[in-house]
């Protein structure tokens, strides 16, 4: 059995005295699509930011290829080439849509960035057309994309989505959802996916997990875990129609 | 098009630009009193700029955006309106406006136009309960005789106070924020803050209601709850204009969809009409997973 690529034990993170995460256990495996999925204000974004340092963990373990990275600084874990595209998109609104692509592949292989950019601007022909235009002149959506595309250029061993699909046109959503499957079956790249959808997110995912209150309560495949009546219940139904 | 006398708002030949980009072109559509109208379509069709036309926030290139106040006699004076200076023209029981010619405040103010935003815009640093006492703020101007009654201590600034924190409280309970009333709205979850931002919206005694992505974060439970409440503030009276992507809120809660796409409109109809036109499946819906749709019909049994 090899090491995950990306483990996490016991973890809890703080917002001044309030505890957000209360020791939060979980892995991903070289090679899998992993699933987070929860409640508005489980604590999921807050799992996604302490992996890349910022909040700190107060407590417990981030080990990331082998090296423990809890306390290491937010750029030299980027470094590391673990990407993330983060909720609200925090694109650089001053600088175009090709700089901001730039700047995500500081960390790759430059011998690599004509074609990583080509492979990109395939999966969003949008970003094609506003090449030149400054990120913050972007529709919402389109900044949407441009914050994945971003964290790909990175050449990621392990990326990071926090809610892609959030503000995209319903064909957008299907085709982002198709690109991860492809990205993973044909380069094996490794996705920890956060995503309000929980019916996609699990359908795509090897495996998925569960967050409540900051508390990881229930793990298994994304099939198992899509036949849960608590999971139906919860996060799938549409409620009362 | 829909008879006169139900239309709330005629946006006609709107044209925004932005330098040499179209991002709005010669948009026409009406938006009748009482219905949920719905503005969908690819990301970058120019939906939010349309939004951002009819709140004062840009000042279109071209076009009218009319909103009818009260009785629909008030249609009457439009040309009249148009043709002279005017930015809004007063009749019996009714009101013209025209929104292109009116800053954002007014707008708000007097139009009562009132919107939310795709990126929350709440005030994080204030609690729950004071972002819904500032959405009373012009009210509580009025009744404080700007500030001067309301410093001598007149009853009717008191008064007014606890009407205020009262609506707030009513609010308050039915977006089920009541025991987070004095948290920095700042800390609340996102599905929360979504519904605070309507609330805060409502509190401003809108006679139109601007949604721009109200569900996008929320979980389909979430999105459920959401629909309850858009529907609740319909049978209010209120009219909405609502941007979203969420199928499961678009086509379940709307009366009326607009369809946009690089700035021109391509569908206008009921959401039927409208979810089986092939240009709409083409440029925005896409073609549905069988087992998706099976899924979600599973669930809602």
């Amino acid at each position: 059995m090899t090491a995950p690529l990306l483990s996490v034990r016991g973890v809890k993170t703080f917002y001044g005295r309030v505890m957000a995460l209360k020791g939060v256990d979980m892995d991903v495996n070289a090679g899998e699509i992993v699933t987070l999925i929860g409640a508005n204000g489980a604590g999921k974004s807050t799992l996604m930011m302490t992996i890349c340092g910022n909040p700190r963990a107060r407590e417990g373990a981030i080990v990331f290829d082998g090296r423990d990275i809890t306390q290491m600084p937010t750029h030299e874990i980027a470094r590391l080439k673990l990407a993330q595209s983060p909720e609200g998109r925090r694109i650089f609104s001053r600088m175009t849509v090709l700089e901001n692509l730039q700047m995500g592949a500081t960390v790759a292989d430059s011998a690599d960035f004509d074609a990583d950019l080509e492979r990109v601007l395939g999966l969003f022909p949008r970003l094609k057309q506003r090449i030149g235009q400054r990120g913050g002149t972007l529709s919402g959506g389109e900044q949407q994309m441009l914050a994945i595309a971003r964290a790909l250029m990175a050449r990621p061993r392990l990326l990071l989505l926090d809610e892609p699909s959030l503000g995209l046109a319903p064909i957008i959503v299907r085709q982002i959802f198709d690109a991860i499957r492809t990205l993973n079956a044909e380069t094996g790249l490794t996705v920890f996916l956060v995503e309000q959808n929980a019916y996609h997110a699990l359908k795509l995912a090897h495996r998925g997990y569960v967050m409540v209150n900051g508390l990881i309560t229930l793990a298994g495949s994304g099939r198992e875990l899509l036949e849960r009546p608590e999971i139906r219940q919860a996060y799938l139904e549409g409620g009362a129609h | 098009m829909p008879a006169a006398a139900d239309i709330l708002l005629r946006v006609e030949h709107l044209t925004m630009r932005f330098g040499g980009l179209v991002a709005v072109d010669d948009l026409s559509f009406s938006a009748r009193q009482g219905d949920i109208t719905a503005l969908i379509g690819p990301n970058g069709a120019g939906k939010t700029t349309v939004f951002n036309c009819i709140t004062g926030f840009y000042k279109p290139s071209e076009g009218r955006l009319a909103l009818r106040h009260g009785d629909a006699a008030a249609w009457g004076a439009l040309e009249t309106l148009t043709a002279g200076g005017k930015r809004s023209s007063k009749a019996d029981g009714g009101a013209l406006y025209l929104l292109e010619r009116m800053p954002d405040y007014l707008v708000a103010q007097q139009a009562r136009v009132a919107r939310t935003f795709q990126n929350i815009r709440l005030f994080p640093g204030m609690t729950v309960l004071e972002n819904l006492m500032v959405a009373q703020h012009n009210r509580l101007m009025l009744a404080s005789g700007y500030t001067l009654l309301g410093v001598l201590g007149f009853p009717s600034y008191g008064a007014a106070e606890r009407a205020a924190i009262e609506r707030a409280r009513s609010w308050l309970d039915r977006i089920g924020l009541t025991a987070r009333a004095d948290d920095p709205a700042g800390d609340l979850p996102y599905g929360a803050q979504r519904r605070l931002e309507i609330a805060r919206a409502m509190l401003t005694d809108p006679v139109l209601l601007c949604l721009d992505e109200p569900a996008a974060g929320l979980n389909p439970r979430e999105s459920a709850e959401l629909n309850e409440l858009l529907l609740s503030i319909r049978a209010d009276g209120l009219s909405i204009l609502l941007i979203e992507h969420d199928m499961s809120v678009v086509m379940q809660i709307s009366d009326h969809i607009v369809v946009l796409d690089y700035g021109v409109k391509i569908a206008d109809g009921a959401p039927a009409a409208v979810r089986s036109d092939e240009k709409v499946i083409a440029a925005y819906l896409g073609v549905e997973d069988e087992d998706v749709a099976q899924v979600e019909a599973e669930v809602r049994a």
